[in-house]
Formats: structure tokens, C-alpha cells, sequence
């Protein structure tokens, strides 16, 4: 049901597509990419802009109703729980045991024995309470 | 207090936008609910919430969506590049960071930020150290040039957090 006459409705689909086309890269990065930390960063995030393209596309195409701020607050609860889940992931990987792809150039996080060996320079603040 | 006032505010904000219904029984129900809520859910909401109510904070923290869009679908198209590329020109590795971010919330939402720029993925936070699995690490002195792109995201997240 896409009206041609109705530039907003071109652009939601045209949102859409691109939002396909990235989460289609994320496939084959998944795919082609080397170790699971390479496969995170394909996986998980080109997924997530593809994803949350689709997301846009259904808000430009249907409007700030109902349906529309589901989309949005979708969008919001996905580009703020998989970069988490992406961290969670690799960082059970590396302390697991699982050694980067033999290409890799380097890897801090084991030189410092997983964070163990560095002296952070200041503990986070907390905000005072108001 | 204050807090409870920040968690009940978008608490109910939520609850408009999913409900998307205006009369007055909907709008009581959800107000009783989201008090309730926010009193029952202080203890483990972020120390940070209040500061959003601060209308320069929350103008930085909408501002600051546009821009990391932009550096998302950039990277992405980076990222598209190398997957699809026949040699696949990656040159993967995990670089040092340390940030200058004081704050719990600050730390999370840069480390998230890394995150969703793809290209760079946080692995872990301690203290003020980061550890990031780049794609491509760059020739010459990985840790500096990582340290130096995380400078644009603080600038915003200090206005928003700090």
C-alpha cells in the first residue's frame, strides 16, 4: 500500500530499505568476519542502525500516534540495551578464554590481565544528592 | 526526593506515549501507577536522573542524538565497507582509554556510545580505563587516536552529565 503521491510515505520506505540493506551487511559481516569479537561488531551493531532504521521508517510512515511512539521508545530500548549486551559478550568471551583472531594487533586488555594490572587513575564520582 | 520526581516524570511520560490515550481515568491510573513505581524503584534508578529535568542537561541530551546518529551511520558505512570488500581489510585489535568522564552515568552512556559506533566495541570499564576492540587499529599510537575520538563524545556528555 505505498502512496506514490506521498513524499513522507517514499521516505519511510526509503528509510526501510536502507534499514534492510544494513541489517543485510550485518548477515554477511557475521559471516565473513573472524573471531567472535569481530563478529560482535557486525552483528551487533549493524544490526542495530538497520534495525532502528526500520523502527524510523514505521514512525515517518504511520506518525506520532499509538504506533509511532512504540516504534520510538523501541528504537530507544534497542540502541541502549545491545551496545550493553554487545559489552557483556565480549568481555565474557575475553575473560572465558577466547583469543583474538591470530591477525589481530595487539591486545591491551590481556596486557593488563584483563584490568587487574592498571591503576585507575580516579574511582567515579557520585553526584551529589540534591 | 528528587529523584522520585525525575524516575515519576518519565515514568508518566512513558506511560502517555504507550498508552497514547487522554482521558482523565487513563491519565489518574497512570500518575497513581508511575508514583507508586517511582517510590517503590528509587533505590536502583540512576543517581543521574534529576540532572535531566535541568532544562540546558536535557537540551544537551537531545542534541546529543542527532549527533551520534551521525557518527553511527558514518562508521556503519565504514564498517559495510570492510565486510563487503573481497580482501576484507580489517586489522582488529584491543587499545587502552582512558577517559576524563567523572560520573557512573557518564562512563556508561560513553561506553555505549563506543558501542554503537561501529568499529570500536567497549569490552570493559575499570575505573576510568576503557578497553576497546577496534576493527582497525590505526599505524602509529592506537591508544592516543582512540583517546582523542573519544574527546568529541565527552564533550557532549560532560554537558549532559557533569
Amino acid at each position: 500500500m505505498i502512496d506514490f503521491s506521498n513524499p513522507l510515505h517514499l521516505l519511510a520506505y526509503g528509510v526501510m530499505a536502507a534499514g534492510l540493506a544494513f541489517d543485510l551487511v550485518g548477515c554477511i559481516g557475521l559471516v565473513r568476519l573472524p573471531d567472535v569479537y569481530n563478529r560482535l561488531q557486525a552483528g551487533t551493531k549493524c544490526v542495530t542502525l538497520g534495525t532502528c532504521l526500520l523502527l524510523l521508517g514505521v514512525l515517518l510512515r504511520f506518525g506520532f500516534g499509538s504506533m509511532g511512539w512504540k516504534a520510538l521508545l523501541c528504537l530507544w530500548f534497542i540502541a541502549m540495551t545491545s551496545p550493553t549486551a554487545a559489552h557483556a559478550i565480549a568481555r565474557a568471551a575475553h575473560r572465558a578464554g577466547y583469543a583474538l583472531w591470530k591477525g589481530s594487533v595487539g591486545d591491551r586488555y590481556a596486557e593488563d590481565d584483563e584490568g587487574r594490572n592498571i591503576q585507575p587513575a580516579a574511582a567515579a564520582d557520585r553526584p551529589k544528592e540534591a | 526526593m528528587k529523584k522520585i520526581l525525575a524516575l515519576f516524570v518519565f515514568a508518566f511520560l512513558f506511560w502517555l506515549a504507550v498508552t497514547w490515550t487522554f482521558d482523565v481515568a487513563s491519565i489518574v491510573t497512570g500518575a497513581v501507577v508511575c508514583a507508586a513505581l517511582a517510590a517503590a524503584l528509587v533505590g536502583v534508578g540512576l543517581d543521574e536522573a534529576p540532572l535531566l529535568l535541568l532544562p540546558h542537561r536535557l537540551f544537551w541530551a537531545l542534541a546529543y542524538v542527532p549527533v551520534l546518529f551521525l557518527y553511527v551511520v558514518r562508521a556503519n558505512l565504514d564498517v559495510a565497507y570492510r565486510v563487503l570488500h573481497p580482501a576484507l581489510p580489517i586489522r582488529p585489535g584491543i587499545v587502552r582509554a582512558r577517559t576524563s568522564l567523572k560520573t557512573p552515568a557518564g562512563r556508561v552512556l560513553l561506553a555505549n556510545s563506543i558501542t554503537l559506533t561501529p568499529g570500536t566495541l567497549s569490552v570493559d570499564l575499570t575505573g576510568d580505563v576503557l578497553y576497546i576492540h577496534c576493527i582497525h587499529v590505526p599505524e602509529d599510537d592506537p591508544d592516543g587516536a582512540m583517546e582523542r575520538s573519544l574527546a568529541r563524545f565527552e564533550t557532549f556528555i560532560r554537558r549532559i552529565f557533569e
